[in-house]
């Protein structure tokens, strides 16, 4: 059987990041991801990225997949494409299917960075092709250069809501409206500025009531919604699209966490069910740890920190790095994650972290 | 249901959230010469705009979430900000000549070329008067944001914030 020090699930910013604190330490690395390309949703994040200079800030995120991609090549990191995990099982032994073949792979040590997937919205017409997640919209215009649509309904205010309907207009469409049922705008006010600049408009207070269309969108209706979330009559609006897409939250990808046995807790701020782990990303079951947005939805930034904490504590667990300087190397990473959870945007995911660490120590 | 006022529920600081940005400058510093206009108005994790100023009359500091400080006496309006903000909330203002210039970043093609006369749009996008293209600056240490600036009547100079994209939907 094939074997390695440590296996990564998810060559995506956390797990990118975690190869190379891994690598440079010097463990024998193995990273995994189940697309043709790694990096994950790094390289169709054409904008700068926000943060301090210790995070790249002002960087654009392709760039920083590049950067990353250069140095687990740099670093000898075995990257295996086109790998699907799809089981963890006893003695750390994963299994996956690569080229339409079976594959295990034994490792001492396993880092899930898994990543999040799009939440749907259910509504009339909720099938009809033309509304899809706003990331695979992003996908579609950044990686592939296909424009989904010339008239565009973005549904979600957070920053991927925010920030798609930007680059879709940097594609060459044209966004109708942004709608959100929350009564205030979830992302950030510069992402929204930006937009609003540009002509469109958003609204709060608004949801979908029917996508429009037989074969495809051929519009949406929209209404406003009162304080109570309720649907008020007479507000409804037509607006001439052809593509709805869904920026509403995102999921962690924890299946492989739970098929392991990880102990789990549910805190709704990150997504919902999320693995319970320590300071050192370490689950619940020894020498299995977990990075990224698996561990609660949160940017890339914070991916990449919790990737370097798990590389870091993965190779200090194998003797790769004494304690003092495995110490030193996490108390920095954890100085710059905190300096990520913090102001309005940060204090509640802070604060959803702690209570995720405490489960741990609960269980202890 | 009337309009809630402001950058969480229109999307665009309003003139009271602007007015509370630290070291926003006053209009006798904005008719000496060109001037950062940081529009940055919630605390969010980032500080490339304090690196990016060569005369340090932007600071961050600790915690990285304070809000960015402009020194109006320091600045010079270089611009190097402008580019520089991930969130491409900075802007230069001078009203120093006849008529205002209005220095903004623009990431969308095709780009406004010198001297052509173009839409210019206010911060809820609303085109509120036309304006000249002055200059149209492509470092590559913008990284591919242009820093374009116009100039318009005096009185739009805290109004203007971007043009009206070219090639856009009116323009098919």
């Amino acid at each position: 059987m094939k074997t390695t020090e440590i296996a990564i699930i998810g060559a995506g910013p956390a797990g990118l990041s975690c190869a190379v604190e891994a690598a440079k330490a010097g463990a024998k690395v193995t990273l995994l991801d189940e697309n043709l390309k790694p990096g994950g949703q790094l390289f169709k994040q054409i904008h700068k990225f926000f943060g301090s200079r210790e995070h790249q800030a002002g960087t654009r995120g392709f760039r920083i997949g590049e950067q990353l991609l250069k140095e687990t090549e740099e670093l000898g990191v075995e990257v295996l494409l086109n790998a699907a995990v799809y089981g963890i099982y006893e003695n750390k032994t994963l299994a996956y299917v690569k080229d339409g073949k079976d594959h295990a792979l034994r490792a001492e040590r396993i880092v899930i960075a898994a990543g999040a997937s799009e939440n749907a919205l259910s509504f009339p017409g909720c099938t009809l092709p033309g509304v899809m997640g706003a990331g695979a919209a992003q996908t579609m215009i950044n990686v592939h250069r296909v424009l989904p649509g010339k008239k565009i309904l973005m549904v979600g205010s957070g920053n991927v809501g925010l920030i798609v309907s930007y680059q879709l207009m940097q594609a060459g469409a044209e966004v109708k409206a942004l709608i959100e049922a929350a009564p205030q705008i979830g992302g950030y006010g510069v992402h929204a500025a930006k937009i609003r600049r540009a002509g469109v408009p958003i609204y709060v207070s608004t949801t979908i009531k029917e996508a429009l269309g037989t074969e495809a969108v051929e519009g949406v209706v929209i209404h406003s919604l009162d304080e109570k979330w309720q649907p008020i009559p007479g507000t409804e609006r037509t607006l001439d699209v052809d593509t709805i897409c869904l920026a509403v939250g995102l999921s962690p990808l924890t299946e492989l966490a739970w098929m392991a046995g990880c102990e789990f807790t549910f805190i709704p701020p990150l997504g919902g069910h999320v693995p319970i782990h320590d300071e050192n990303m370490e689950t619940t079951l020894p020498g299995i740890y977990v990075a990224g947005d698996i561990t609660g939805v949160e940017e890339a930034s914070s991916a990449m920190e919790e990737g370097r904490l798990a590389g870091v504590a993965s190779a200090e667990s194998l003797g790769y790095y004494d304690e003092d300087t495995a110490k030193r190397l996490k108390d920095e990473i954890w100085q710059r994650l905190n300096s990520l959870r913090t102001g309005p945007f940060g204090e509640g995911r802070f604060k959803a972290k702690i209570k995720q660490l405490q489960a741990r120590r609960q269980l202890a | 249901m009337t309009q809630k006022i402001g950058v969480k529920y229109q999307g665009f600081p309003s003139d009271e959230e602007l007015a509370k940005i630290p070291g926003v400058p006053d209009a006798e510093r904005i008719k000496r010469g060109p001037v950062a206009f940081i529009e940055c108005a919630q605390e969010i994790p980032c500080n490339p705009c304090e690196e990016a100023c060569p005369y340090g009359a932007i600071q961050v500091g600790k915690p990285i979430t304070n809000l960015p400080k402009l020194d109006p006496k320091k600045c010079v309006g270089c611009g190097n900000c402008i580019a520089a903000c991930p969130g491409l909330a900075i802007f230069v203002v001078n009203g120093s000549k006849d008529k205002a210039e209005i220095s903004f970043p623009y990431e969308y093609y095709p780009l406004p070329e010198k001297g052509q006369i173009v839409d210019c749009v206010d911060r809820s996008g609303k085109t509120v008067t036309s304006g000249k293209v002055l200059r149209v600056i492509k470092s590559p240490k913008y990284d591919q944001t242009a820093v374009i600036t116009v100039e318009v009547d005096q009185e739009y100079i805290n109004v203007v914030r971007s043009i009206k994209r070219l090639g856009g939907p009116e323009h098919e």
